[in-house]
């Protein structure tokens, strides 16, 4: 049952219908008792006034037997359909019936000599109330039938469920428009909703929302938010993407066609040099293009192992070297005690370093040496990558993170992409990238990452 | 990689080249001298392409501008073309259709139609490179070939000295000194010595007709 219409429509129902059974079984209960105690209390007084009035000597026993009965009788009786339901028989002690009433059974009404009885006769239970009267010698027997009594109580019953059940589908009719009424709320925003644009992420209004739907609206709304800065960041993913992609294929193109149509060695060759150069940095930038889109994708927290951070950056290290020496730079590296360790994801550390050192190696002089230092810093760790290029023009520094942006002292490789894995790489790490200038000159690159280390994992 | 292939592909068909990579210099180069022709990439690393037409048309500059962009959504075309731009590549390109676009709206800059230029008998062709005089092929070397150019391009005005230096010769290129001087004596002894008229302390201008 997942429609809460009917959920709630079919609870409202169940419930009135048992609040409404019980009162009915209860009723029923009741009235019964009270019946017994009144036609009981009947029965007594009955039998107590046929017996005062054989003891006066009002009737004589046996002579007017049809008198005495129909007096008796007519105390009791009414004349509704309850008529003539109380019968009375007079038994001598010896056991003798000495008069009875007209539909009164023929058999002994009851074998108690004295109170409240019940017995089958004919297939009827009678009960009966009988007084034995010693000085006269006789028994005095009140009874009435069962049967009548149950139809008495039945009577009240059915007079309670009569209207309850000419009323209860009206009831029906009224719970299913409250309900229907009470939820209206909701379905006008699935109406809304499913009335708008895949495009249209603006957030519904939640002032006239009730209580009950404000939170949900709520967290749709900043669902709607998310969405849209996501989509809005891919928009303009792709934009730039496709600039940075197709720019050097418009540059290859156009080296082509230069060493297609020109007779000049000179020219030849350096346009061939130059789509040499453009190869490479095209690979390099589809590369980094597929970093960031694994960094961006990977939406599920990163498994994190125990990492030791100095093995990590010498292994990034030795992987940069080719390219290191190539450029004429030197690294040196200052990890302390080397024991420094941390509950880290280690592509995404090792993706940031990778980029922080190939962007420092690209931009230092012939000649220069890159610091790569690591220490623990109370509960972070910290990476510094110092070099000594040109460093960052501080106006440009706010911008160097974003996704390519190329400053001034750019380089002939560079894609304006690795400060932004680094930074996003860094981000997921739950860490922090710090850009400085140097004095006089270099650019510092300081990573803080939170070792997360417990118990046995301490640093040391 | 993408300048430079522009630079000497260009250089190739004919154009003289001043190269720039920012919105910065962009500026500063339109501002320093008249273009016959503008290419323009709209994603620069200190601002829009966008920014510098707007500029570039704002000081009422009509140089003639063509467009290069990645973003090839018919929407990025339009607001490219309505901020004043003449035409619109989208990369990568073909280098001789840029160049034939270029011809295309530097023509249409000085307003003329045709692409041939005429002059008393002498035909130019500058997409080919050609020149002929009453059919017959005349041999011009490339920095003779755009002197004539220049020069016919404006049949009745005197074009300055400078202009022609300008036409020459790229930002890095060394000026030497009377360049324009020996071009003109050159064209003098294949056109005849008075097809060029010299107008002293003005510069060159084409003479009507034959004496």
């Amino acid at each position: 049952m997942n429609s809460i219409r009917t959920r709630l429509i079919a609870i409202l129902i169940g419930t009135t219908g048992l609040v409404w059974l019980s009162a009915v079984i209860w009723i029923y209960a009741s009235t019964q008792a009270e019946v017994e105690r009144v036609l009981d209390a009947r029965l007594a007084e009955a039998a107590r006034m046929v017996n005062s009035l054989l003891t006066d000597q009002r009737i004589a026993i046996g002579v007017a037997q049809g008198a005495a009965v129909s007096a008796a009788l007519q105390a009791g009786s009414n004349p509704s359909s309850y008529g003539r339901q109380l019968s009375c028989q007079i038994w001598s002690l010896s056991g003798a019936l000495i008069a009875r009433s007209t539909g009164a059974p023929d058999a002994r009404l009851t074998k108690a000599k004295q109170g409240f009885s019940e017995n089958e006769i004919n297939g009827e239970i009678w009960r009966v109330y009988s007084i034995e009267n010693a000085e006269l010698g006789v028994s005095v027997m009140i009874g009435d039938s069962l049967g009548v009594r149950e139809r008495l109580v039945g009577d009240v019953i059915k007079g309670l469920l009569l209207p309850a059940t000419i009323i209860f589908p009206f009831l029906g009719g009224l719970i299913w428009l409250s309900v229907k009424r009470g939820l209206r709320p909701l379905s006008d925003m699935a109406r809304t909703l499913s009335s708008r644009k895949a495009s249209d992420l603006r957030p519904l209004p939640i002032s006239d929302m009730p209580d009950e739907i404000a939170p949900a609206v709520d967290a749709l709304n900043s669902l709607f938010k998310r969405v849209d800065a996501a989509r809005e960041r891919e928009r303009s993913f792709t934009a730039f993407a496709a600039h940075e992609l197709r720019t050097p294929l418009a540059g290859l193109k156009t080296q082509a066609q230069i060493a297609l149509g020109s007779a000049d060695a000179e020219v030849h060759a350096n346009a061939l040099r130059q789509i040499a150069t453009g190869v490479d940095r095209t690979g390099r930038l589809v590369k980094q293009l597929l970093d960031l889109a694994l960094l961006e994708a990977s939406e599920a927290e990163p498994s994190p192992t125990n990492e030791s951070i100095s093995s990590l950056v010498q292994t990034v290290i030795a992987e940069q070297q080719a390219l290191a020496s190539r450029c004429g730079v030197a690294i040196r590296i200052e990890l302390g005690d080397g024991k420094t360790k941390a509950w880290i994801e280690p592509h995404f550390l090792m993706l940031a370093l990778r980029n922080l050192l190939e962007n420092s190696i690209s931009h230092s002089p012939k000649g220069g040496t890159i610091v790569c230092s690591s220490a623990k810093d109370g509960t972070d760790v910290r990476i510094m990558i110092e070099d000594e290029g040109p460093g960052i023009p501080e106006e440009e520094l706010p911008r160097a993170t974003e996704r390519f942006f190329r400053g001034r002292n750019k380089t002939e490789i560079g894609s304006g992409l690795g400060l932004a894995i680094a930074q996003l790489a860094i981000e997921r790490l739950g860490g922090s990238l710090e850009l400085m200038n140097r004095d006089p000159r270099g650019l510092s690159a300081n990573v803080s990452i939170p070792a997360r280390v417990t118990g046995d994992w301490a640093c040391s | 990689m993408l300048v430079d292939g522009l630079t000497v592909g260009l250089g190739l068909a004919g154009f003289t080249v001043d190269a720039v990579s920012s919105c910065e210099d962009a500026a500063t180069a339109t501002r320093a001298q008249r273009y016959d022709a503008i290419v323009l990439d709209l994603m620069l690393p200190d601002g829009s392409g966008l920014d510098v037409l707007a500029e570039l048309r704002g000081a009422k500059d009509s140089t003639p501008v063509v467009l290069l962009t990645a973003r090839d959504q018919v929407a990025d075309r339009i607001s490219g073309l309505d901020a004043g731009a003449d035409d619109y590549m989208g990369k990568p390109f073909d280098l001789d259709e840029l160049a034939a676009r270029l011809r295309a709206v530097a023509r249409r800059g000085v307003g003329r139609a045709n692409a041939i230029l005429e002059w008393r008998g002498v035909m130019l062709d500058p997409a080919q490179l050609t020149a002929t005089r009453g059919g017959a092929p005349l041999k011009l070397t490339r920095r003779e070939f755009s002197v004539l150019r220049a020069l016919m391009e404006r049949p009745m005005a005197t074009v300055p000295k400078a202009a022609l230096e300008e036409t020459l010769y790229g930002w890095q290129e060394e000026v030497e000194s009377n360049a324009v001087e020996v071009h003109v004596h050159h064209l003098r002894t294949k056109l005849g010595p008075n097809f060029i008229k010299t107008v002293r302390g003005l510069g060159y201008r084409l003479a009507e007709d034959t004496p």
